[in-house]
């Protein structure tokens, strides 16, 4: 058997983020208490080299390497930008909270690190194991990501249903694979797709077998993105975790989640469109509708937010049932800007917080204007943008979606959003409500570093200025999308 | 009735049986012993398939190793059974049908009109000294590198998770270096106060 050796090279960010990730936790065993920021430092730097090698490497040609089981196309390299620059966003904001609450260790940084390396095996996967693969690779870095507070009873009760759950989840996707697996006879994504198309594989007795396997797999997708009804651990484990954590498993994993739907219903199901089209409609009209109405209810600003993540899935979906590569390019958008907006948001939750106080309640943010007002600026930008009000951002992200839908001709379905999100409005502006027209319960000075209030700013002043001008960000959507 | 057949069915009981018992058995200890019993009966199974050592390494590595340690912490852990057994027989009634409805999907679905023997062909047998050790290697480290290495880097987070999770350190270890213990002198330890001898009254 000749044996080729493979082409290391489109790998090397991968390469370099698992050699930094080794090299930090060794070297952070030399590291003492007081000097942990070096390991901080380390980890951002990490980032922004890997940030660097991808866009060195980019091209818009699609490479296959290592036997077909990892791909390089433009999807993927833009993806994998915003990846690092999310999670340097999160590691920047996290850093005051996690000191305080004597977290501030290099396990979170090296997980962290790890996780993002998980990521990036999903959104680079050509093959159904690599996609498992690093699917677990997330999920365990996030698992024990949650549980690293090991004083804290709510830590541990959601690192432990997310645990059980995310495992059951990973259990239905990996059956749903073997199903399709026995069909197709191929774990390759490109040879399965071909097979299904080349033998008609979607009439004929095997249709049944493929139509149980597309199920599991979209069940396994669909927990791991948190729609309804695959949504209960969201809120209990977005309350539960440290902020700083929630702040991470938030925004950079559903980049990730969206290119695994991408790699497997889109390249690998394309095929099916029409059946999982109705699936899909069901879980966004539920996310939309559950999502929007249940977090008017909430009083803790985390568990809101949890399920506000739960309504924008339900309209990342709505891009990708349309089917149409506008539609795709909509969603890959709407992902986008929704982890700008998350992030930003938890990191409002983490300026507030501070030695002994987590600010997650809603009757914390009353009088912020008086208390500290360009925060409160900063967070009513924040919640316009997810509310989907012009000229912000999210404004652009729910419009390109619905575009998308509509020019599929699903205009009940185009309507029913609209609704759902104005419903959403209600939370959004209450919020903005207790910021500027309800007197403080607490007055304490905000503390915090000037880096992050630096960061923060400026993350509030890119939802509103990418709203103003969308078309950048836009344009590379619409070309990743091949 | 040929004996692979025989052979198959048998164990394929066996292991339904064990699977049930690991689940619903009172004592943690006989619930790992039946987990044993599972995967030595896929293993056989997986003999028949021809995976010869796939099925050495499943009792190898699942049997010997992992299942011993579990075994272990099993026996150590103080386990509160009427805590763990709670809920069971209310949740009881929906497991069935639960089950019950994956049962009937699944023979309908993966049933013999899909898979039967008619439908997919039956692999030849290879020759003697085939050795399917060999293959496995010649495509672990090549065809499927990628995959291989990030089963390690999963194992690799595994570690540093547990270790994370568990290690805990203590405020004041007990913990003696002889090296100092050697260097002492007389002078740490002693201090020769003088003072005045008191005078009996």
């Amino acid at each position: 058997m000749s044996f080729e050796m493979p082409d290391f090279t489109p790998a090397i960010p991968e390469i370099f983020i698992l050699c930094m990730a080794c090299f930090i936790l060794v070297a952070d065993l030399f590291v003492s208490d007081d000097k942990r920021v070096i390991t901080y430092l380390m980890s951002l730097a990490t980032l922004v080299v890997a940030a660097m090698i991808t866009i060195n490497l980019h091209s818009t040609e699609t490479v296959y390497t290592f036997s077909g089981t990892y791909v390089k196309d433009a999807m993927s390299d833009v993806l994998k930008l915003f990846i690092y620059l999310i999670t340097a966003v999160v590691f920047v904001y996290s850093r005051g909270y996690l000191s305080e609450r004597n977290l501030f260790k290099g396990e979170f940084y090296v997980l962290g690190l790890f996780g993002v390396l998980g990521m990036m095996i999903m959104v680079s996967a050509h093959n159904f194991l690599t996609i498992y693969l690093g699917l677990e690779l997330l999920s365990l870095c996030l698992y024990a990501l949650v549980a690293l507070q090991r004083d804290s009873i709510f830590a541990s009760e959601a690192a432990m249903k997310y645990f059980v759950l995310g495992a059951i989840a990973s259990g239905l996707l990996l059956y749903g694979m073997s199903l399709l697996y026995g069909v197709a006879g191929t774990l390759d994504i490109t040879t399965f797709s071909n097979v299904i198309t080349a033998n008609n594989l979607t009439g004929g007795e095997y249709s049944t077998v493929l139509a149980l396997g597309m199920v599991m797999v979209i069940v396994g997708i669909a927990f791991k993105l948190g729609a309804v009804p695959f949504h209960m651990w969201v809120p209990d484990i977005y309350h539960g975790a440290p902020t700083a954590v929630t702040l991470y498993i938030g925004s950079v994993p559903k980049l990730a989640a969206f290119a695994l739907i991408m790699r497997l219903l889109v390249e690998g199901l394309g095929e099916l469109h029409a059946q999982w089209q109705d699936i899909l409609i069901i879980m966004a009209i539920l996310s939309m509708g559950l999502g929007n109405i249940v977090a008017i209810a909430q009083a803790n600003i985390k568990r809101m937010l949890a399920y506000s993540t739960i309504s924008h899935v339900g309209f990342l979906l709505l891009g990708i049932l349309a089917g149409t590569k506008e539609g795709y390019s909509a969603a890959m958008f709407y992902t986008i800007v929704y982890t700008i907006m998350t992030v930003g948001g938890f990191g409002m939750v983490l300026l507030l917080s501070r030695a002994g106080f987590e600010a997650d309640k809603l009757d914390d943010y009353k009088g912020l204007n008086e208390r500290s007002p360009w925060s409160a600026i900063m967070m009513l930008i924040l919640m316009f943008s997810m509310a989907g009000v012009p000229p912000t951002i999210g404004f652009y992200a729910k419009f390109s979606v619905i575009e998308a839908i509509i020019n599929v001709d699903l205009i009940w379905l185009a309507a029913i959003a609209v609704i759902f999100s104005v419903i959403g409005v209600f939370y959004y502006i209450r919020i903005i409500k207790l910021m500027y027209f309800d007197k403080p319960l607490d007055t304490s000075p905000i503390t915090s570093t000037p880096d992050m209030r630096l960061i923060l700013s400026l993350n509030s002043l890119a939802v509103l200025a990418l709203g103003i001008f969308p078309g950048s960000l836009l344009a590379v959507c619409v070309a990743a999308i091949t | 009735m040929g004996f692979e057949q025989i052979v198959f069915y048998i164990f394929s009981a066996i292991l339904v049986f064990a699977a049930g018992m690991v689940i619903s058995v009172r004592n943690p200890v006989f619930a790992a012993l039946f987990l044993v019993l599972a995967f030595f009966t896929s293993a056989v199974i997986w003999i028949l398939l021809e995976a010869e050592f796939l099925a050495l390494t499943l009792v190898l590595v699942y049997v010997g190793a992992v299942m011993v340690l579990f075994l272990f912490v099993v026996m150590m852990l103080d386990i509160n059974l009427a805590v763990l057994k709670r809920g069971f027989r209310r949740y009881l009634p929906v497991g069935f049908v639960v089950a019950f409805i994956m049962i009937v999907q699944l023979v309908l679905i993966v049933g013999p009109e899909q898979f039967g023997l008619d439908k997919v062909e039956s692999p030849t047998p290879r020759a003697a000294d085939y050795s399917n050790t060999e293959e496995l290697g010649r495509v672990l480290y090549t065809v499927y590198v990628y995959p291989f290495e990030i089963a390690s880097v999963i194992l690799l987070v595994a570690i540093i998770a547990a270790i994370a999770l568990t290690l805990r350190k203590r405020k004041h270890p007990r913990f003696m270096s002889p090296e100092q213990q050697i260097k002492v002198r007389r002078e740490d330890r002693l201090r020769i106060v003088k003072m005045k001898s008191e005078t009996k009254l």
